[in-house]
């Protein structure tokens, strides 16, 4: 078995001159070949060496995603050490939290924004020795003991490897497959993050596996936008780029992220329901917006596309005149859009981290993108479980990769074993004797194997209600309803204990806005539309046609439209966008308590810290919707 | 970036100065007997209230109005001296003399990328015939515009809107891409007229960013009009307060704040007492 520094070194010794990465600058698409690759991890890895980094020590990488990420990684792995990712829009108490329990020695970040909220906190970590940043920008004028520049340090490198050019091999040559070489961030919806210590080997050997299942090639592109801190995004720009030689592409900015899909037209593409999510609801907001005859012909082909879709879905050979409808519909109205959203060479698509909706699902693949549903964890590297092409159920999440096994405890609680689970967390063994049971990763996640060997996971094992008839149910299963809605950003639903379902909900604040501006229906703020009665039957509206779909005790008889949007920065979601439903049932309560009486709304005070420190308290009145017998009881 | 300057420490020398500068329109005076200097490597404010005569000033500055009587001298870089007073504005921004509006004047159904490569203008060789055939070195010459105006584009984060018509934008983005054909000019003299009218907090801080970067990083020395107290006093190292077409009051940030001159003018005579301008 080999480490993912000798997968590295490997790939640039058989095809050094093909493209590695790139990185879009100045407007333009700039690549880095194998051989750069490697030579510039030499160069860091080398000059981490000079700064005193020794192996065990743990190199913390904070910032957007950019070639130094993860030449910054692959070379601190390479000098022995550990790295690990800190997600960019953490604050400082955030990254304090992961300073603290990692003790890094050198910390790699990106740019002024990151160092500033280093420096905030570097009092605290006296271990924490350099700062180094790869964009100077507004850094020229900083004096801080440690701070280095990312050239800067390459050159010390380059200095080392003139004095002994066979430093980095042999160090590659010399690491253990098995140590650790990663520290993944759990998600943290429960608790504060924990560190999942991977593995070469874990890292590999979950690539590995994927690639049994669908065979990526080395001319295929990939294009890495989400947190490079999150372990869906390290398994393909690391794990799966090293070991398959994918091209890995970094968009310039998070705004041109669109535009710089669509450019590279990737092949392999692996984002969070979220992201899908989104590019529905665009995708309806566009189609809205257009001329009659293109919203026509779209709507048309849509139809037919969902047609086909269904056709293969029940397992079924689309008879041949279907099959002839839906060349047409593709050619006339799904080529063209998939193409306006950078769709149109994908072969893998795939979606992870949480469950996607199955209008969601159904809509990509009536558009034609191959999306298939992943599950894993950190702790197993990435994925354990994954759709085959041939046999893509809504509802499952798919079948074991090859090597992993998974079962379902007594308790309901998923479990996985094989070579990708992790070795522990880190400096915290009462955590990994609870999670790591006689091989056995224990997930939290409650689900079930179908009769076909396929999972479903129904939610986190904590957050499955019992509802008032005594039946068990998912709020995420009502709450991805809700959020197929454009006008739904966000929504959490209560009911678990509790005599009916209600929710809260937070309007999309672009969407919603731009179908008031249509109606001409005038508003200031997200709090002020959020109110409007308009608002509140649109949703409402939507909120009946969910009811119709779930069982009758499940069904949402109460919900507001909340002031304000769901945010990180309030630890209402991960950093991965995950909904915190404890913390939110807690900063709510006053609105929750209010859910379940009986007045037709709640005052809420909210503190708002403005940037320069001030504060002041504003109060609210949120109205609550109260949905009638008949539209709950359908 | 190569724009970076490493300014040299010590005594600033006068980079423009205007000396006893009166302007008249009929019978009224905007400026009367107006005097002061900007130095090298300061960034200057010129604060005052509605109608003091502020935007003549940048006017004059940059050419578009011709004062009556006195001087307008700028000094280049390589040392010379430039009568300003005598000069049509496009000589004047070809010296290194930019400006943003106060209403933003750019080509509203043009990209960002194409009103910023207007700024390269002034620096463009190069006839029809050349242009035309686009070959050789003109092309090599296009090719250094571009990164030039990649480099503005990159400092100024105006990466997503690249290729969106002007028009299209919201505001506080509209008053960064002018900033940005300014500084494609290369200039030496940023004359910004109220870079920070009409913005929320947030576009107020992000610009004022944009503008100590400018300063510090790019080595061009800024002259700023503005009404947000709060903003200038912050950035500014020098201010210079202007009423009724006269200069009433030059100083640092904090004397400036408590000249009695100043704060009758911003607050009236009977709050003159004990009144202190800004926070």
């Amino acid at each position: 078995m080999t480490t993912l520094p000798g997968l590295l070194l490997k790939q640039a010794a058989e095809r050094g001159d093909a493209v590695a990465l790139r990185e879009k600058e100045h407007g333009i698409w700039q690549p880095i070949t194998w051989a750069e690759y490697a030579e510039r991890t030499r160069a860091f890895s080398l000059g981490l060496r000079e700064l005193g980094l020794e192996p065990g020590d743990r190199v913390a990488i904070i910032g957007d995603n950019r070639p130094e990420w993860i030449i910054a990684e692959l070379a601190a792995q390479a000098a022995g050490g550990l790295s690990l990712g800190i997600y960019q829009d953490a604050v400082a108490d955030e990254i304090a939290h992961v300073l603290r329990v990692a003790e890094a020695r050198i910390v790699v970040a990106e740019d002024q924004e990151q160092v500033d909220k280093l420096l905030e906190v570097r009092d605290a970590f006296p271990k924490l020795e350099h700062i180094v940043f790869y964009d100077p920008r507004g850094l020229l004028g900083y004096e801080a003991p440690g701070l280095v520049a990312f050239p800067a340090v390459e050159d010390l490198g380059r200095a080392a490897n003139e004095r002994a050019p066979a430093a980095f091999e042999d160090g590659v040559a010399a690491l253990d497959a098995d140590a650790t070489a990663i520290l993944g961030t759990t998600s943290g919806t429960t608790s504060r993050p924990k560190l999942a210590m991977l593995s070469h080997t874990n890292l590999i050997e979950m690539a590995a596996r994927l690639q049994q299942i669908d065979p990526m090639r080395p001319t295929d592109e990939y294009v890495s936008f989400l947190p490079l801190a999150w372990i869906g995004e390290q398994m393909m720009s690391v794990s799966t780029a090293l070991l398959a030689g994918l091209t890995v592409n970094f968009p310039e900015e998070t705004g041109t992220v669109r535009a710089d899909m669509q450019e590279i037209g990737p092949h392999v593409i692996v984002a969070p329901p979220r992201i899908w999510e989104n590019l529905v609801s665009d995708v309806q907001v566009m189609i809205e917006d257009t001329t009659w005859l293109k919203r026509r012909a779209h709507d048309w082909a849509f139809a037919i596309g969902v047609e086909w879709a269904g056709a293969r879905f029940s397992g079924t050979r689309p008879s041949r005149g279907l099959r002839f409808r839906r060349l047409l519909a593709d050619l006339a109205g799904l080529l063209p859009l998939r193409d306006q959203l950078g769709l149109s060479r994908v072969r893998f698509a795939y979606t992870g981290g949480a469950a996607l909706g199955p209008d969601v699902f159904r809509f990509y693949h009536a558009l034609g993108v191959n999306l298939k549903q992943l599950y894993g964890q950190t702790e197993v590297a990435g994925i354990s479980v994954v759709h085959r092409d041939s046999d893509i159920r809504f509802q499952t999440v798919g079948t074991p990769l090859p090597g992993m096994e998974v079962k379902v405890a007594e308790t309901g609680e998923i479990l996985t074993r094989g070579p990708a689970v992790f070795g522990g967390y880190f400096r915290n063994p009462e955590a990994t004797a609870e999670t790591l049971r006689e091989g056995w990763l224990h997930s939290g996640d409650a689900g079930y194997l179908d009769d076909d060997g396929h999972l479903v996971v129904i939610d986190r094992l904590d957050d499955v209600m019992l509802l008032a008839d005594g039946t068990s149910f998912s709020p995420q299963f009502i709450e991805n309803k809700l959020k197929f809605s454009p006008y739904v950003s966000e929504a959490v639903v209560f009911g678990g204990d509790r005599p009916h379902v209600t929710a809260v909900i937070a309007i999309d604040f672009e969407n919603a806005g731009q179908w008031s501006e249509k109606r001409q229906i005038p508003y200031t703020t997200f709090t002020d539309l959020a109110q409007k009665q308009e608002i509140y039957e649109l949703i409402r509206d939507h909120v009946v046609t969910v009811n119709s779909d779930v069982p009758p005790a499940a069904r949402i008889t109460r919900f507001l439209l909340l002031h304000k949007e769901l945010h990180a920065d309030d630890a209402e979601l991960t950093r991965t966008r995950k909904v915190r439903r404890r913390y939110i049932a807690e900063r709510f309560e006053d609105l929750i308590a209010a859910l379940y009486g009986t007045e037709g709304s709640v005052t809420v005070d909210t503190e708002i810290t403005y940037q320069d420190g001030r504060t002041a308290t504003m109060n609210h009145e949120l109205r609550i919707e109260t949905l009638s017998d008949a539209a709950v009881e359908g | 970036m190569d724009r970076r300057v490493n300014r040299v420490e010590g005594t600033p020398s006068i980079r423009l100065a205007l000396q006893r500068v009166t302007l008249r329109f009929g019978g009224v005076s905007a400026l009367s007997d107006v005097s002061l200097d900007v130095r090298d490597g300061e960034l200057l404010a010129l604060i005052g209230p509605n109608g003091a005569g502020k935007t003549s000033i940048l006017n004059c500055i940059s050419g578009l109005y011709r004062p009556q009587e006195g001087r307008i001298s700028f000094v280049a870089t390589d040392g010379t001296r430039h009568e300003l007073t005598r000069l049509p504005p496009h000589r004047i921004a070809r010296l290194g003399v930019a400006r943003t509006f106060q209403n933003i004047e750019l080509f509203k159904h043009m990209t960002v990328l194409e009103n910023i490569t207007l700024g390269r203008h002034v620096h463009m060789r190069g006839g029809v015939l050349s242009g035309g055939i686009f070959w050789g070195r003109q092309r090599g010459i296009e090719i250094h515009h571009r990164r030039e105006v990649e480099d503005v584009i990159d400092f100024l984060e105006l990466e997503p809107y690249r290729r969106d018509a002007v028009g299209n934008l919201a505001y506080g983005i509209q008053k960064r891409v002018e900033l940005g054909r300014a500084l494609a000019l290369e200039p030496e003299v940023l004359l910004l007229d109220e870079p920070l009218a009409g913005m929320n907090a947030e576009e107020k801080e992000s610009m004022a960013r944009f503008i100590l970067d400018v300063h510090e990083e790019w080595g061009v020395t800024p002259l700023v009009i503005d009404h947000d107290m709060d903003v200038i006093m912050d950035i500014s190292d020098r201010v210079i307060v202007l009423d009724f077409g006269r200069v009433i009051a030059s100083g640092t940030p904090y004397a400036i704040r408590r000249d009695p001159a100043v704060v009758e003018a911003y607050l009236g005579e009977e709050h003159a007492e004990a009144g202190v301008v800004g926070p």
